[in-house]
């Protein structure tokens, strides 16, 4: 497949889904079949060109051919092809969960073009090698998130939509000022030649300002410490499918762009930003941990341990070695997976039992031991124990901070992580092995959806198989971890060596 | 050996399915797989004894240099046996103790994962995968502590012990990876040769710490010990297996293991032996007090491996043995009397001794293996114990440090153990027979093999100390030691000192036993104390974690949008403004501003709508006015010659405006104003925002820099894209995919507004909105 096709599918199959199903809106049986036929194309597109990107190397394009740094240029790296293929991933797994969970209202006013315009929007962050573009595509996710928060239009939806699109316009606004002032210093958009361009330039105070700015932008993103706030405040609130896609792709993009910002771009004098990073790190995983320790809500729960994670993922970044990026990368794609299959859990046993407050659940071992199954592996991942695909993560996270000597940070990865065992186990024993109402068996018919059409016995295997597919992702990448760890090592080796990025954009330099 | 360690977790995913089809049967055909790996471990015997040790290795994440490989000498042979014989013996227990319950095939499945991570754990050469399986025997304690799950206490406990063994085995892990940078390699293998260098590294101080917290909370050293008993929740198998014979001992394991490379310094014979020692005597005295069988198990115990911890901290050779000795000595007969209360237990309906009596004639058997098991605790000749407590005797008073101490010690705790004998032994099988809550009669076969064949071994063991002595004590002592050793054991070391103490501690003990209703009601009065003992720290270190966790949780997430706000423009402004003052000097503009009057009138317009936006008192009007700063901008884009750009604004406001109509319609309207202070805080927020940004604008626009593009895109404006409006082709060529993602944000927002508009919720829940709970 040419490359040119390989680069932009990613973006142009969910949108052409989007439109499909745009003009398909009153035939929400046929949304919902382009829906799934959708997300499986983009992870089979996605899958197409991380195998490029693995045998070739990195792939650039220009968009419209116009060279670099003159128009658009979508570049995929290791990095980016990797969380291409977790946007398939969750793309694929959300959409199928949402053919069983979602209910007609929210079908009828443009849920799944919404979830692909999403999709896109992620995609195209991840490839775009362009500043301006970048932020198009922030936009474009954060206009999709908003409204599928919205939908529905339940008070406490929109109470916490608000919380987070003003935090996010906030991050815009920063971000577009930080682009501004980047453009008048370097005169350039394109992230490999602003890199170029930022080597011969000496205003390395002024630099590094920008850099904050951008990376405070990303931060309010990422919801890392102290700009977390809208996450908790509002991810509690829509369809736990939404909940599921927003935990496993937003705050991972905002991640994703500080990665390459500080990789690629700001790399020079970059000892005060780096080590920022460690200290919001190690605040990011205290602050998000002790916050779920305290919850009685499911989806609240989950939402803080987001929180809480994202700091593993920055701690990877701050110690800037290439054991310690590999870490991120893993981290990012396990915890994704992870976090994700817990979603989508709990709007299993919400299905079961009516309700997200631990206290009045219970009961759920005898009636569901499959579920319960899915639930602790997972679980026990994000908890880091092995063999599972988060401790691998971890232990290089762990040992790489060891190596630079950065016992502060370890030590709170690995108290933080006890604590995320106990709010682990927490769920685990007030949901499953508590004592609760052992009447209410699992019973299909709860499944049923009022005005679906579809079976109950349909609907359960439609939202219990996306999370056996995402368990299974996290019993693979712990059992089986080596293929995969080579993979992120290689991806954080071309991380460390951005000539590679720039040759493959400007082709040999200007 | 791979498959050896593997084959468990195989049958353990099986299990369930097994105990379905064979039912009654599963116990003794699951059996059968511990049962030839302990035969496979058996014929290494021989090999190991003559010094060889064998090795197999698959590679496994190499790219994080962990690999499965795995290393048999005489101390993994040692725990292999134990664990695969005990393994196979619990395996057929459990199928009486727990017949007919409908969850024994997953009780199975989790035994037998203990038993593959537990083999995983001794066999293991590379640290991290030891680590790996550690932290599985934990997960498999935790599953099987809260077995029982539908009692509160089963979950309490089954968490304590998860989070107490879990934060040491974190803890170790990080002492391991360091240990791997101080001794430059994860191997075992390649470590042993390396402890002066270990010894000697800067770090030898940490990794000591943080692997005795790893190994001290496993093996319930004191002040980690509570979770011990606590773990006595579990079905009796299970604590015959994890909590006494095996688990217990991983952290036993780890200091045998590591004494070669990390032992000997003065810091590690110091921490090791006194930990030990504390533990011994406090495991002693706390199960004195005991009147529940399987409490008093538990404790004697803690003490057990208490007296194990402190000999392998000792460290000579004549310690090491009587460990090796000590370590299977305990492990037959403590097998064998949890095995036995539980059958008391499972076939009386009562643990407690003190309702126990006369049992001997309705359960023979069971009664003669608690009484074989008890006498080797007691360290009666000719029984195993007798001959681990003379070397034990012999260590202490030839220990190279507070070896008085260390002596007086060792007695006080024999001397409880022997008291304890005759609480576990005399009480519930002699004297008067009592009422018990069943009706007592013999248990089944299944529940007979396992303490009939532990005491056995312990007597057997006892008489003929050579069969064991000559090959697995002295291989498994050599293999602590770092150097092969002769090993000769024998019931009789003529009359000495030593001989002297046993027959002092065992009247001591007799006394105790005697006088045991003293010390349970001087038990009784310092259970005040007790109180306030480790496990309540555990508790209140927990409490107190989780009411810091509220408390800041409280205040960070409070649910007020404008405290979220200004922490993150504080955020902003922290870091960026510092970097910004102290590293550039912000130039002053220059030349005074020419502007033409009616640019004056747009920026008059947008300051005064900024204005009004904020002075306004309702929602409406400031959604309003904001628009009205929106349509200045896009003035400016006329002015400045961007119709294109300053259409696409319009088109936004529009849509914003709209939008935030709905939204904000649906909020309860203003009810309070903000007091003054706040006001004027907010003032000098945004005056802060704004001031540095328009200082930074100031000191980008004063690097003399042009545009690297805007030539660029004159000259192929037209010549290549054929359109004569330069930002025209920007917006659709040159950069046109930025447009398509502009198009794509207009029109979400469009089904955004169609949606607020006419999806109304039916179902107005009604808890309560907002963030905070």
């Amino acid at each position: 497949m040419p490359i040119r096709l390989l680069l932009t599918l990613p973006i142009l199959i969910p949108l052409a889904t989007a439109a499909a199903m745009l003009m398909a809106w009153r035939v929400r049986r046929l949304q919902r079949a382009i829906n799934v036929a959708g997300s499986t194309g983009l992870l089979a597109a996605a899958v197409a060109l991380f195998l490029r990107v693995h045998s070739d190397g990195i792939l650039a394009v220009q968009m419209g051919d116009w060279p670099a740094p003159f128009g658009i240029t979508f570049v995929a790296d290791l990095f980016s092809a990797v969380m291409v293929v977790l946007t398939g991933l969750m793309g694929l797994a959300v959409s199928v969960y949402s053919t069983g969970s979602i209910d007609v209202r929210r079908e009828a006013f443009g849920y799944y073009p919404l979830l692909h315009i999403l999709l896109m929007g992620v995609c195209g962050a991840f490839l775009t090698g362009d500043v301006f573009n970048l932020f198009v595509w922030f936009e474009a996710m954060l206009i999709a998130s908003f409204v599928l928060m919205t939908l529905g239009g339940e008070r406490a939806q929109l109470e916490g939509a608000v919380k987070y699109v003003t935090m996010n316009l906030f991050s815009s606004a920063i971000f577009l000022a930080a682009t501004g002032l980047l453009y008048g210093i370097v005169g350039t958009l394109n992230m490999a030649d602003a890199a170029q361009q930022l080597d011969a330039a000496d205003n390395p105070g002024l630099i590094t300002t920008i850099a904050l700015l951008f990376l405070v932008s990303f931060g309010i993103k990422a919801a890392v410490f102290p700009l977390f706030f809208w996450l908790p405040a509002s991810y509690h609130t829509p369809p736990v499918a939404v909940t599921a896609l927003f935990s496993g792709l937003l705050t991972k993009v905002g991640v994703y762009a500080g990665v390459r910002f500080l990789t690629l771009i700001f790399v020079q004098e970059s000892e005060f930003t780096l080590k920022l990073t460690l200290v919001v790190a190690g605040f990011t995983m205290v602050t998000g941990v002790l916050g779920a320790a305290v919850q009685t809500e499911f989806r609240r729960l989950l939402s803080f341990h987001i929180v809480s994670q994202i700091g593993y993922a920055l701690m990877g970044l701050g110690l800037f070695t290439p054991l310690a990026l590999a870490g991120s990368v893993y981290f990012l794609f396990h915890v994704s997976v992870a976090k994700s299959a817990l979603f989508l859990v709990s709007g299993v046993v919400y299905k079961l039992r009516g309700t997200y407050d631990l206290k009045k659940l219970g009961g759920l071992m005898q009636p569901a031991p499959g579920l319960s199954a899915l639930f602790l592996i997972s679980a026990f991942s994000l908890a880091g124990i092995p063999p599972l695909a988060g401790f691998w993560a971890k232990f290089a996270l762990v040992r790489a901070g060891l190596e630079s000597a950065q016992y502060g940070i370890v030590a709170a990865a690995l108290g933080v992580s006890i604590l995320t065992l106990f709010s682990m186990t927490k769920i685990w024993a007030e949901v499953f092995w508590k004592p609760g109402d052992e009447s209410a068996q699992e019973d299909v018919s709860s499944f049923a959806v009022p005005g679906v059409e579809a079976r109950p016995h349909s609907i359960r295997r439609r939202m219990l198989a996306p999370i056996v597919l995402l368990t299974a992702i996290t019993i693979i990448l712990g059992v089986a971890a080596d293929p995969f760890f080579a993979i992120a090592q290689r991806a954080a080796d071309q991380l460390l060596d951005r000539g590679q990025y720039i040759r493959a954009v400007l082709g040999g330099g200007m | 050996m791979l498959t050896a360690v593997v084959s468990g977790f195989v049958l353990a995913l099986l299990a369930p399915w097994l105990y379905r089809i064979a039912r009654g049967a599963a116990g003794w055909l699951l059996s059968l797989l511990p049962a030839a790996l302990f035969v496979y471990f058996a014929a290494f015997i021989p090999q190991i004894a003559s010094g060889r040790t064998a090795a197999a290795s698959l590679p496994w994440v190499p790219a994080l240099g962990v690999n499965l490989s795995f290393y048999l000498d005489g101390l993994s042979l040692a725990f292999a046996l134990l664990i695969t014989g005990i393994g196979a013996l619990i395996i057929i227990y459990a199928g009486g103790y727990l017949a007919g319950d409908a969850h024994l095939g997953r009780l199975y499945a989790f035994l037998l994962m203990f038993m593959a991570s537990m083999l995983g754990l001794v066999l293991a050469d590379n640290l991290i995968t030891l680590f790996i399986f550690w932290e599985l025997t934990g997960v498999s304690s935790y599953l099987l502590i809260g077995f029982d799950h539908q009692r509160d206490e089963a979950r309490a406990a089954a968490l304590q012990a998860l989070l107490v063994t879990g934060l040491g085995g974190l803890a170790m892990l990080a002492g391991f990876v360091m240990l791997g940078i101080a001794g430059g390699s994860l191997d075992l293998t390649t470590l042993l040769g390396r402890g002066d260098a270990v010894k000697s590294h800067t770090l030898y101080p940490a990794i000591l710490v943080l692997v005795l917290l790893g190994a001290f909370t496993k093996s319930a050293q004191f002040p980690f010990h509570f979770w011990l008993p606590g773990a006595m929740e579990a079905p009796a198998p299970v604590s015959a297996y994890l909590h006494s014979a095996t688990m217990v001992k991983a952290g036993i394991y780890l200091l045998a293991r590591l004494a070669p490379i990390m032992g000997g310094a003065e810091l590690w014979q110091y921490s090791v032996t006194v930990a030990g020692a504390v533990t011994m005597l406090v495991g002693a005295a706390i199960a004195l007090a005991q009147t529940d069988l399987k409490r008093i198990l538990a404790f004697s115990t803690v003490s057990a491996l208490g007296t194990l911890t402190m000999l392998i901290g000792i460290g000579t050779t004549p310690a090491i043995i009587a460990a090796m000795t000590l370590l299977l000595a305990h492990s037959f007969y403590k097998g064998a009397l949890f095995l036995a209360s539980g059958s008391l237990d499972h076939e009386t309906g009562t643990r407690e001794v003190n309702e126990l009596g006369g049992l001997l004639r309705a359960m023979p058997v069971t009664g003669a293996a608690t009484i074989a098991a008890a006498l080797s605790m007691a360290g009666i000749p000719p029984l195993l114990g007798f001959i681990s407590k003379e070397l034990l005797y012999e260590s202490l008073l030839h220990a190279p440090i507070i070896e008085e101490v260390l002596t007086v010690a060792g007695v006080l705790a024999g001397v409880a153990m022997a008291a304890l004998a005759g609480v576990v032994a005399i009480k519930p099988f002699f004297g008067e027979k009592t009422e018990t809550p069943k009706s007592a009669h013999e248990a089944p076969a299944s529940m007979l093999l396992g303490p009939a064949l532990l005491a056995t071994l312990g007597l057997a063991a006892g008489l003929l100390p050579n069969a064991l002595g000559a090959s697995l004590v002295a291989a498994a002592a050599g293999a602590a030691l770092g150097a092969p050793i002769e090993v000769k054991l024998s019931l009789w070391h003529g009359f000495n000192f030593v001989l002297l103490l046993s027959a002092a501690t065992l009247a001591a003990g007799s006394a105790a036993y005697l006088m045991r209703r003293k010390i349970y009601r001087l038990g009784e009065s310092m259970q005040r104390v007790s109180q306030w003992g480790p496990s309540r720290w555990y508790r209140s270190t927990l409490d107190g974690v989780l009411s810091i966790a509220d408390m800041q949780t409280r205040v960070l997430q409070s649910g007020y949008m404008r405290f979220y706000l200004l922490i993150v423009i504080a955020a902003t402004l922290g870091p960026a403004g510092y970097i910004f003052w102290s590293r550039v000097r912000p130039a002053m503009p220059q030349a005074p501003m020419d502007l033409r009057f009616y640019e004056w009138l747009v920026a008059a317009v947008i300051l005064g709508a900024a204005i009004a936006t904020v002075k306004s008192t309702s929602r409406l009007t400031a959604v309003a006015t904001l628009g009205v700063v929106g349509f200045g901008i896009a003035l400016i884009y006329i002015l400045y010659g961007a119709p294109d750009l300053a259409k696409t604004q319009f088109a936004i406001e529009t849509l914003t405006v709209v939008l935030f109509v709905l939204v904000l319609y649906r909020l309860p309207r203003f009810t309070k104003y903000s007091e003054k202070p706040a006001r004027m805080r907010d003032l000098a927020v945004a005056l802060g925002v704004g001031g540095m940004m328009t200082t930074l604008v100031l000191a980008v626009t004063a690097i003399p820099r042009e545009s690297r593009l805007a030539g660029y895109f004159a000259e192929h404006s037209v010549a290549t894209a054929k359109g004569r409006n330069i930002v025209n082709v920007i917006l659709v060529d040159f950069r046109g995919l930025d447009t398509l993602g502009e198009i794509t944000v207009l029109s979400v927002a469009a089904i955004g507004v169609f949606a607020l508009l006419r999806l109304r919720s039916s179902q107005q829940k009604s808890d309560p909105p907002g963030d905070a709970q």
